[in-house]
């Protein structure tokens, strides 16, 4: 029995005449962690504020730990730490007041944790949060994020404007909440080097439709490249399930395919090709030839239900 | 010994690129049987990845007879065993001939040339292991 600390159905918000997120089924199991990945303004931030119900949705729902996200009650909001991608935090307070006010608001609040990170980050405990730097107050956004334990993490995000060392230390920090399989992240991205580190899952919006809703690992081995030699190479691209992208150069065939099954392989055996290859393809890549595909609805893996598509292949 | 594994990031997934690093001392004897592997969660501290990767691939291992789950001791490097049939390890080395041929054409070389660089280096790489059953 699978257990979602966040599920959405039917979730659909405009901006003016604009879908900004369109019928957004969507499901996060306790202990993943789950990367949200999407170009700008594909829905993400939207996204995440509908499950927060820092906005209403015009139809559908969303649920986050069990309760309606339009009116999540404050003990409720107490279990969700939420880090947003301005790292907004108040100016005025000093780094060791600013925790202080945050202890309240949280049920649990780990001292040690808010520690290691501020000293991790060099912050001055005493200094006003308004003078310090980008990556310092991202240092402190995440202890505040972190300190409280809870169960679900939600980061708009997080990497946004850092450098590679502060980012290296989020990443670690993404890590060690691991450490606990009852803890879930879910994290908004566009840096998939770091996606593919960290993540287990992962879904892809495009222009608010869900693209992809799966496990990492199988979006790793079903978005595939491959190379068709022929004699005389076909005229039209073939009509294969799932292809995100076609090109011909004299006799080579090269296909992006996603969820590349073996019923896919013996369609392309039966093109009759010389030879046959399949070719290095990383997520960033993937990932590109999935957005960019011409293709405007709902695609493949998300079109399959989640247990089709992917859970199947998801370790227990 | 203390294992080497490096991950980058690229067109290989991270849970190949472990395989391929557990792998490849496994065959050369540079780990040994009942040699440890560190646990799925020092891995993926170590490296900065989700700890569910090095779970993948250490199961891809077991299920390939590399290494094996020992009760109250973790991972460690197993006794050598021939999981692939015989059509299936052709399959392998054809696949992994392939970079190596087409270099050499490339580069010109004999066939003689090619089969004495071929032997050389397997001698090479079976070294360390002999070594360690000799003394």
């Amino acid at each position: 029995m699978p257990d979602n600390v966040i599920e959405t159905h039917g979730l659909t918000h405009y901006y003016g005449k604009r879908k900004s997120v369109d019928s957004l089924d969507l499901a996060v199991p306790r202990g993943s962690v789950f990367a949200l990945l999407g170009l700008n303004g594909s829905g993400k931030t939207t996204t995440i504020r509908l499950l927060l119900g820092l906005l209403e949705p015009a139809r559908g729902r969303a649920t986050v730990l069990g309760h309606d996200s339009a009116t999540l009650p404050p003990q409720v909001l107490g279990r969700i730490g939420y880090m947003n991608e301005e790292h907004q935090v108040y100016g005025w307070m000093r780094v060791d007041e600013i925790e202080r006010f945050q202890t309240g608001f949280y049920p649990r609040w780990n001292r040690d944790v808010f520690a290691a990170v501020t000293e991790h980050f060099n912050l001055d405990r005493r200094a006003k949060v308004r003078h310090l730097s980008r990556g310092e107050r991202a240092g402190l956004s995440l202890a505040l994020t972190l300190a409280p334990e809870t169960e679900l993490l939600i980061l708009d995000d997080p990497g946004l404007g850092l450098d590679t060392i502060v980012r290296r230390s989020l990443m670690e920090a993404m890590v060690y909440v691991t450490r606990d399989s009852n803890r879930t992240i879910l994290f908004s991205s566009h840096i998939l080097t770091e996606v593919e580190r960290v993540a287990d899952r992962i879904a892809i919006l495009d222009r608010g439709v869900l693209r992809a809703n799966c496990a990492l690992d199988t979006f790793r081995e079903r978005v595939r490249r491959v190379s068709l030699r022929f004699d005389r190479p076909p005229d039209r691209p073939p009509d294969i399930p799932g292809l995100l992208h076609s090109s011909t150069l004299d006799d080579l065939l090269t296909l992006t395919i996603a969820n590349y099954t073996p019923q896919t392989e013996q369609q392309l055996r039966a093109l009759n090709p010389r030879e046959m290859e399949d070719l290095p393809l990383s997520l960033e890549e993937a990932f590109i030839s999935y957005v960019q595909s011409p293709c405007k609805s709902t695609l493949l893996l998300s079109r399959l239900s989640p247990r089709q598509g992917c859970t199947d292949d998801c370790p227990p | 010994m203390s294992l080497e594994i490096h991950i980058h990031l690229g067109a290989d997934p991270i849970y190949k690129q472990i395989v391929d690093q557990v792998r490849r001392p496994a065959a050369t004897g540079h780990l040994q049987p009942g040699d440890p592997l560190p646990s799925i969660r020092a891995l993926a501290e170590r490296l900065i990845i989700n700890p569910n990767t090095v779970a993948r691939a250490y199961r891809d291992l077991v299920s390939q007879g590399v290494i094996e789950a020992r009760q109250g001791v973790g991972y460690v490097a197993a006794e050598r065993r021939r999981v692939f049939s015989a059509e299936e390890r052709r399959r392998r080395l054809d696949q992994a001939l392939d970079p190596l041929a087409q270099e050499a054409l490339v580069l010109d070389l004999e066939t003689s040339e090619i089969v004495d660089a071929l032997e050389k280096k397997l001698a090479s790489l079976r070294n360390p292991k002999q070594r360690k059953r000799n003394a």
